[in-house]
């Protein structure tokens, strides 16, 4: 792609990269969560891939696909923590320590991020299995469509 | 107008219909079929929005009490529309896969499988 | 942890396909002894709840709640995705356990390492939590969310030879049939919490008046779930899918049909039982039922492949059972009885013997190198076992006297007969010539003069396939111990479980 093109990629992948951190980050707060974040994670390896080709990038597969596992193997053990109780029992909310901090009232304020128990890290999860599954997603077709695959 | 939602999904969902019926490209089919997923999603999304109502964050609710849209459409409109790039990436990974081996992506004279 | 059991058959899977892939990147031992272990688990997960089910009723689990039995918050409404297992859940669960198993039995020598071991057992455990999830939900959209997973589970796996053009071709014409008939459910999901607010399956069926739209929603769910269970104007991925698919995916496949039809029957019978369960559409799915039984046994007679014909075999079973679910919805008492117990007995005799006879075509293929009927000749002096196995599921598949498929089969038709001889009448005359087409095959492959070289099969196959012909076997001799102890159950759920059901989800 032309020198604008690649210019103006460099710009935008660290903003879109930290956009798409703060929407899985306060995902239990603002609209957004896992997967927005991560599609706009996920944007950046589209990006570029666009500017630079894909061929540069392929070695990133072998980074994306087992960071997917481990986001998805991440959710399902969250999810099992709850088991004492019943499966995808929120264990951690109120219990103040990590994301236990109490609730503010309601009515208008930032919220509070150190809140909603094991939610947040399932954003987190969620974020890392759609970074990774996405954006391998948008490599290998890439890679994939080539003539010599 | 308050079926104007309802109206234009449905009219998405015929257009996703029509390109599956008069298109033999394999990624045409693929978009048909995302358009009639739009449809459905716009469709659900419709589903829960009270006139009036506020984005149903509690956090950034005002003191006076207001109607909130329905959450639930949301989440279930997000779980589609994960549900579908899932699909879709599949389809579009299979289309690639027939045009390495075929060259072509018509459906037409890709089908060995008949009868 | 018996009380999470229904949870843990759906979780354990689902955790299990994710941490295969990394655990084969340590060693591939290790991953077999680790996949082993999930699909063990997970089977006896599926048992001990079939176990509660027919013994305690309905058994009922929340998610995220306090406790599993909390599926009603203060107010009497369900907010929460619940768990709902009865007989029938419990019946499918047993059916999914037994294909599970045995195609895990099977897999482990017949898929080879070079050609992506480690991803098929993945996707196998995937598609299994995926149906485990469809026959024990409770919840509406969250049925609708377990049926995507199956379906991109199970596409995945029939383009599994990627090597090959024609799989890609099937699982692409698959993904489109599945992904349609996931939307058209999805719509009517819509409807019915755009009308009722609600998305439990039983708060719905208490709510459900047989208004405009409720008529609109059932038609859009039957419309779908027919296009996955591949009855006849949607029958077209069927054979394509069954005939490309690897052989243990092809018997969970075969398995996930039987979920659509399992959805069928929770959807007419539970979820619209009170308003609109009418004799019509007990008709309606019975013409269909006989539509596919005729289209898919004629279409069998042309093939020259032999996956395929065996695929055409399978979705003329399906008809059956489509026929048994619409005669049983035309006379809910009586002979509809009759008919729910043939129908849904036919469903385990037909994930045995489909199921052998397609794990026998997978062998040939992979002794032969090919499955075209022409080109094959004589394997029947090589492989042994397998020409055995094969006519014992082809005879079962007809519905011969001392195997499963006639007790099963027997009941469709009597019941049938009563509602109308002339359905009865097609349905006996379709299955004589699928007896024919079966027997050619047999005679075309395994008989006559050696026509290429073939090694047998190795042991874990055989294995596989020696379960599958012990069931076949063992429910053919004794038919009524096994109507009596899992089938009866499931009928009862059907015909006369959905005032517990309610109860055992809403209280009270």
């Amino acid at each position: 792609m032309s020198v604008i093109v690649r210019t103006v990629s460099r710009v935008v992948a660290p903003v879109a990269l930290a956009f798409g951190a703060y929407v899985i980050m306060h995902g239990h707060l603002t609209p957004g969560g896992g997967f927005q974040g991560g599609a706009v994670v996920a944007s950046v390896v589209a990006l570029l891939v666009v500017a630079f080709g894909c061929e540069r990038w392929r070695k990133w597969t072998h980074v994306l696909l087992p960071l997917e596992d481990v986001g998805a193997m991440a959710f399902v053990i969250l999810a099992f923590l709850g088991v004492g109780a019943t499966f995808f029992r929120n264990v951690l909310a109120g219990s103040g320590g990590l994301f236990g901090a109490p609730v503010p009232q309601l009515g208008p304020n930032p919220g509070a991020l150190n809140t909603a128990g094991t939610l947040p890290l399932m954003n987190w999860a969620v974020g890392f299995k759609v970074i990774a599954g996405l954006g391998a997603v948008v490599l290998l077709l890439a890679l994939f469509g080539r003539e010599d695959g | 107008m308050g079926n104007m939602p309802f109206v234009v999904s449905m009219i998405l969902v015929a257009i996703g219909f029509l390109t599956l019926i008069t298109r033999r490209n394999l990624i045409k089919l693929a978009i048909g079929i995302s358009i009639i997923e739009m449809g459905v999603n716009l469709f659900l999304v419709s589903l829960g929005y009270v006139k009036g109502g506020i984005a149903p964050i509690y956090t950034y609710a005002p003191p006076e009490a207001r109607a909130m849209v329905f959450p639930t459409p949301q989440a279930l409109t997000l779980t589609a529309i994960v549900i579908g790039l899932a699909t879709t990436a599949l389809m579009l990974a299979f289309a690639v896969v027939i045009y390495r081996h075929r060259g072509t992506l018509d459906a037409g004279k890709i089908r060995e499988l008949r009868g | 942890m018996l009380v999470h059991a229904p949870i843990l058959a759906i979780a354990v899977p689902l955790l299990g396909a994710f941490s295969l892939l990394g655990v084969s990147y340590i060693n591939r031992t290790l991953r077999n002894v680790w996949a082993c272990l999930i699909a063990a688990f997970t089977s006896a997960m599926a048992v001990a709840v079939a176990i509660r089910a027919f013994t305690e009723g309905v058994v009922v689990y929340t998610l995220g709640a306090a406790s599993p039995t909390e599926s009603v918050t203060a107010g009497g409404f369900p907010i929460r995705i619940v768990l709902a297992v009865d007989g029938l859940g419990a019946f499918m669960g047993l059916i999914a356990a037994l294909a599970g198993v045995v195609a895990f039995i099977y897999c482990f020598q017949y898929l080879r390492e070079e050609e992506g071991k480690s991803l098929g057992l993945s996707l196998l455990l995937l598609l299994w939590a995926g149906i485990l999830g469809m026959v024990y939900t409770g919840d509406l959209f969250n049925f609708f969310v377990f049926l995507e997973i199956t379906s991109i589970a199970a596409c995945a796996l029939i383009g599994y030879r990627v090597w090959e053009s024609r799989p890609a071709e099937a699982a692409f014409k698959t993904m489109a049939m599945y992904t349609l008939g996931g939307l058209l459910v999805l719509i009517a999901v819509g409807i019915l919490y755009g009308e009722y607010d609600a998305l439990n399956i039983a708060y719905l069926s208490k709510a459900i008046t047989g208004s405009l739209l409720d008529r609109l929603a059932l038609g859009l769910l039957l419309g779908g779930l027919l296009m996955k269970a591949g009855a006849v104007p949607a029958h077209m991925w069927a054979p394509d899918a069954y005939g490309e698919a690897p052989a243990m995916a092809t018997i969970v496949l075969v398995a996930n049909t039987q979920a659509a039809i399992y959805a069928i029957l929770r959807v007419v019978f539970t979820l619209f039982g009170g308003a609109l369960a009418s004799p019509g559409i007990g008709w309606l799915i019975a013409s269909l039922g006989i539509a596919t039984v005729l289209v898919a046994v004629l279409m069998a007679v042309v093939q020259r492949h032999l996956g395929r014909l065996i695929a055409y075999g399978a979705v003329s079973q399906l008809g059956y059972m489509l026929l048994a679910v619409g005669v049983g919805l035309v006379a809910r008492g009586g002979f509809g009885e009759v008919a729910l117990t043939g129908g849904i007995f036919h469903m385990i005799n037909d994930a045995a013997s489909v199921g052998l006879l397609f794990l026998v075509v997978g062998a040939v293929r992979r002794a032969a190198g090919s499955v075209d009927l022409p080109s094959l000749g004589g394997l029947g002096h090589t492989l042994r076992w397998e020409a055995g196995f094969f006519l014992l599921g082809a005879l079962a598949l007809a519905g011969i006297p001392p195997l499963n498929g006639f007790a099963s089969k027997f009941l469709i038709y009597e019941s049938t007969f009563r509602a109308s001889p002339i359905l009865a009448a097609l349905a006996l005359l379709a299955s004589i010539l699928l007896l024919a087409v079966v027997v050619r095959a047999f005679q075309g492959a395994f008989l006559g003069p050696r026509a290429r070289e073939a090694s047998p099969a190795p042991r874990g196959m055989l294995v596989a396939m020696g379960i599958l012909a012990l069931v076949i076997i063992v429910f053919g001799l004794f038919p009524g111990f096994f109507i009596e102890r899992i089938v009866s159950p499931a009928v009862q759920a059907v015909l006369t479980g959905r005032e517990a059901y309610l109860a055992a989800v809403l209280g009270g």
